[in-house]
């Protein structure tokens, strides 16, 4: 019961590209529409920004708490649709509908966890399963609501986005670029600063071992519940970004298959890693993206190597470098180990 | 007469913990039945007892791990046989477990840290906003954990990954984990299982020293030269019951108990230990 | 009351087919630990490979049936060789993402192989019969009938039969069964195969009355894993009754209520159970 505290997994957090890498990363980033790309382009690094968001909120649950939540896009879901209906049928402006949209996803999140954190480990993921399938099924036929199988159409860009772009010389691709970069920036902080607290420790004892960590005196279900308000949150900002962007919401967008590709590409980029989030969308949709007869059998591919990863490589790419740092520094240690013996 | 005692409760000698008829079932067995016994302030209290006396059963019980069926926990004064874990540990209680069960892919320090969580307060908000309160807590967290880690001995290693500690090390990360809380009681389960003779020795060395600075322990042990030469106060339990209780000179030659252990074949072995476990007790 | 017994017999049948998957999914869950959310991408696959058999060598139904039950059974014991029982000793979300992958691979697989449109099975035996005045299909009687059986052979097996009762010992004390020198190695590969074999039984006895898809698996997935949620994880007398009762909400809700949310009475159902009784009606004894 008590034997998993030591899991295999190196330790988390101190994979850090450094402030300064951060600040490169997306200044660098930032950088790109200057340079007038193609449309395809931007369009790419704002798809892979909502995946890195959804990664990010996702990471809270699974890679620092050790919970695998399944309802994640159904809360992408929420955020999308509430920014939709909020700005085409209450005629909201979206920065308004937008933080409605993460209050209401925070809310949401903290009434799931009320009640699927009365079960543990296995349970909890098969019953998030359902949780995510119900949101997508309500969403499908809430037709007055939601607009139903046609979907919700002609969701306008947010007020003064064109006029902004326009006065500063960049087309309006190049705004949405830049609002989904400074949603993910918001993102990456929240979640840095969520990992290096009193709390995140605490959230990382839990994944350790939640017995464990009762027994240091950690409020485990109280610490899971903040985790899974941050996590929905997260998810429905990133949604309250795609809704604007695309323009045009279904229903498949909050289902499970749009969590499980989530889940790889949280997966393949490193679990329970501040930049694994971004590593894994960045390669895994450019890659599906580039090869365009792989889109539609994609999972032939990716199911196996959603296998491989978890079986040789859970912590995905970040981890393997985490991992070789951490032999080094292990090497380092029992070195001067052995000279003090000398 | 209770009521004279809790006013005294930092007395050694006065009553710290009480459990009136504490009792469990699980399924239809009686794990531990109908036990009332007390723990004295300041003292190195043991309770041993045959293999499935319901030694770590009744370890569960008080450190609020298990819910009992019957009875009640009273712990300075306070009734606390139905709060939850984490709650008993703000309570001032805190435990170790038998293995070395410890953060072992973290930082010794991190491992110390996790151990003060429950005295602090700052929030999701807190870390997300980057409040005062987050900022004061970290920092009480990472003194309280080194002034931890220095009772134990480990303050030079607080950098290094608790699982590259030795065997004994790692239980001393528990015991600072367990420090950082800021207990009043310290629970040990079988501190010394795995342990050599001279990593026993430093623990018990180290167990002293904490209850000489005004701390209360109390452990479950199998190695009977430590708990005859350690303890202040012994509890026997047997079948899950209470046999006998009082100072090791008594305990051991109460009938009862050497019945007890000659009855239960695999451990005659361990009170022979008390005979050869003799050299450190002098 | 005929349309009531009617749709009583709609729902044993239903719940027959329930029964037989969910009962794999929690030997599975018992034995390894391992909540396999491949399981409904194995139901398919049986119902994919009958159609196969059916179709391309013109085979009956019974050899259909048998055959698909033997290579899914195959391909569950190879899955649990190559995938989870180098697993074991992961921390417990591991295997559950790998059965994720394997599922994803299977749906892919199969639409790749007999693409994405729904296909028929026609009916062994058609036509309706009346039973004191109520009119039910013969596919829906054989359906009753083959889960029946197919229950009680189980149940022979895992009470009568050494490998059967080592699967049982296990699925309720793992530590328990290893100490008493069981092969735990062998077991778990053998409840693989079995789950995979009652699973494509499963799907072959339900196909003639519903389509085949590359997306049934997912449907059925949610309800079996709310089943054993609510008959307890690894409780194989829970996965039954859960079965039947998930069964009879969706019969009889779907009927008097809405056809529209039938799918969703089920996990309503879960919701309810998890808020006041969260080990579920069965509670596993440890």
């Amino acid at each position: 019961m008590l034997g998993n505290a030591g899991t295999k997994s190196a330790g988390a957090g101190r994979f850090k590209l450094g402030t300064w890498g951060w600040v490169a990363v997306f200044v660098l980033a930032a950088l790109v529409p200057l340079f007038g790309p193609s449309g395809y382009l931007l369009d790419i690094g704002v798809n892979i920004m909502i995946y890195a968001m959804l990664a990010y909120g996702m990471n809270v649950l699974l890679g620092y708490t050790g919970q695998l939540p399944l309802a994640h896009a159904g809360f992408f879901g929420i955020g999308a649709y509430t920014v939709g209906i909020l700005t085409l049928k209450a005629g909201w402006s979206f920065w308004l509908a937008w933080p409605a949209a993460v209050a209401l996803c925070a809310v949401l999140g903290l009434l799931l966890g009320l009640v699927a954190f009365r079960t543990k480990g296995d349970a909890f993921s098969i019953f998030t399963l359902g949780v995510g399938v119900i949101i997508m099924l309500v969403i499908n036929k809430w037709d007055a609501l939601t607009g139903g199988n046609e979907g919700l159409n002609g969701i306008n860009p947010p007020a003064g986005l064109e006029v902004l772009s326009k006065g500063v010389g960049l087309k309006l691709s190049a705004g949405f670029y830049y609002l989904a970069l400074i949603a993910l920036i918001l993102t990456v902080l929240a979640v840095a600063r969520a990992r290096g607290s009193v709390f995140g420790r605490s959230l990382i004892a839990i994944r350790g071992g939640e017995d464990l960590a009762r027994s240091a005196g950690i409020d485990v279900f109280t610490h899971k519940l903040r985790a899974m308000m941050l996590s929905t949150a997260i998810a429905g900002f990133a949604g309250g970004v795609y809704a604007v962007y695309v323009g045009f919401l279904g229903s498949a967008s909050a289902g499970p298959a749009m969590t499980f590709t989530v889940l790889l590409y949280l997966l393949a980029g490193g679990l329970g890693t501040l930049a694994g989030p971004l590593i894994g969308p960045a390669l895994l949709y450019t890659l599906t993206q580039s090869l365009k007869g792989l889109q539609d059998y994609q999972y032939i591919v990716f199911g196996p190597l959603l296998v491989l990863l978890i079986m040789f490589a859970p912590q995905g790419l970040a981890g393997l470098w985490m991992k070789a740092q951490a032999r080094r520094e292990l090497a380092a240690v029992t070195g001067k180990k052995g000279a003090e013996r000398a | 007469m209770p009521e004279v005692v809790q006013s005294e409760v930092l007395h050694s000698g006065s009553e710290l913990l009480r459990v009136e008829g504490l009792g469990i079932r699980f399924g239809g067995l009686h794990a531990v039945k109908d036990v009332t016994a007390s723990i004295p302030a300041g003292q190195i209290t043991a309770i041993i007892g045959p293999n499935g006396a319901g030694k770590s059963t009744f370890f569960n019980l008080i450190s609020g791990f298990y819910k009992p069926t019957s009875g009640r926990i009273v712990f300075q004064g306070q009734d606390i046989t139905r709060l939850k874990t984490h709650e008993v540990v703000a309570s001032g209680m805190a435990r170790t477990f038998q293995t070395t069960t410890i953060y072992k892919e973290l930082s010794v320090l991190e491992n110390a840290m996790i151990g003060h969580r429950v005295r602090t307060r700052a929030g999701l908000l807190d870390a997300l906003l980057r409040t005062g309160r987050e900022r004061r807590d970290e920092q009480e967290s990472r003194d309280a954990a080194m002034t931890a880690l220095t009772r134990v001995g480990l303050a030079a290693h607080a950098a290094r990954p608790a699982g590259a500690m030795t065997q004994e090390g790692q239980k001393r990360v528990g015991i600072a984990m367990a420090l950082a809380s800021n207990p009043k009681l310290l629970l040990l389960d079988e501190p010394a299982a795995g342990m050599n003779p001279e990593e026993t020795v430093s623990l018990m060395t180290l167990i002293r020293e904490l209850v000489a600075g005004g701390l209360t322990v109390t452990l479950v042990e199998h190695k009977m030269s430590l708990v005859m030469s350690l303890a202040d106060h012994i509890l026997v339990l047997h079948h899950g019951q209470k046999i006998s209780e009082g100072l090791p000179a008594q305990v051991s030659r109460d009938p009862a108990v050497i019945e007890a252990y000659l009855g239960s074949h695999a451990h005659g072995g361990q009170m022979g230990q008390t005979a050869t476990g003799a050299a450190p007790h002098a | 009351m005929s349309t009531f017994l009617q749709q009583l017999f709609n729902a044993l049948a239903l719940g027959g087919v329930y029964a037989l998957v969910a009962l794999g999914l929690t030997l599975v869950y018992g034995v390894m630990r391992v909540p396999n959310f491949a399981h409904g991408g194995l139901y398919m696959l049986g119902a994919y490979l009958s159609y196969a058999v059916l179709t391309g060598l013109g085979w009956g139904y019974v050899p259909a049936l048998i055959i698909s039950a033997i290579g899914v059974a195959l391909l569950a014991a190879f899955m649990e060789r190559v995938i989870f029982y180098p697993m074991r000793n992961a921390p417990h979300v591991h295997p559950m993402i790998a059965a994720i992958g394997v599922l994803f691979f299977l749906e892919a697989a199969v639409q790749l192989v007999w693409g994405p449109d729904f296909k028929q099975i026609t009916e062994p035996v058609p036509g309706i019969v009346n039973v004191g005045g109520v009119i039910i299909t013969w596919q829906r009687l054989l359906v009753i009938g083959a889960s029946v059986v197919v229950m009680l052979g189980l149940n022979y097996f895992l009470k009568r039969t050494m490998t059967g009762a080592t699967i049982e010992a296990m699925s309720q004390n793992r530590e328990g069964a290893r100490l008493v020198g069981v092969n735990t190695n062998r077991v778990g590969m053998m409840t693989f195969a079995i789950s995979g074999a009652l699973a494509a039984a499963a799907a072959t006895l339900i196909a003639p009355i519903i389509s085949v898809s590359p997306s049934m698996g997912e449907v059925m997935n949610l309800k079996v894993f709310a089943i054993i949620i609510l008959g307890g994880m690894g409780s194989v007398p829970g996965a039954i009754v859960g079965a039947f009762l998930l069964a009879l909400a969706e019969v009889f809700g779907g009927y008097y209520i809405s056809l529209d949310f039938s799918d969703v009475i089920g996990f309503a159902m879960l919701v309810l159970v998890l808020a006041l009784k969260p080990q579920g009606l069965f509670k596993r004894g440890t």
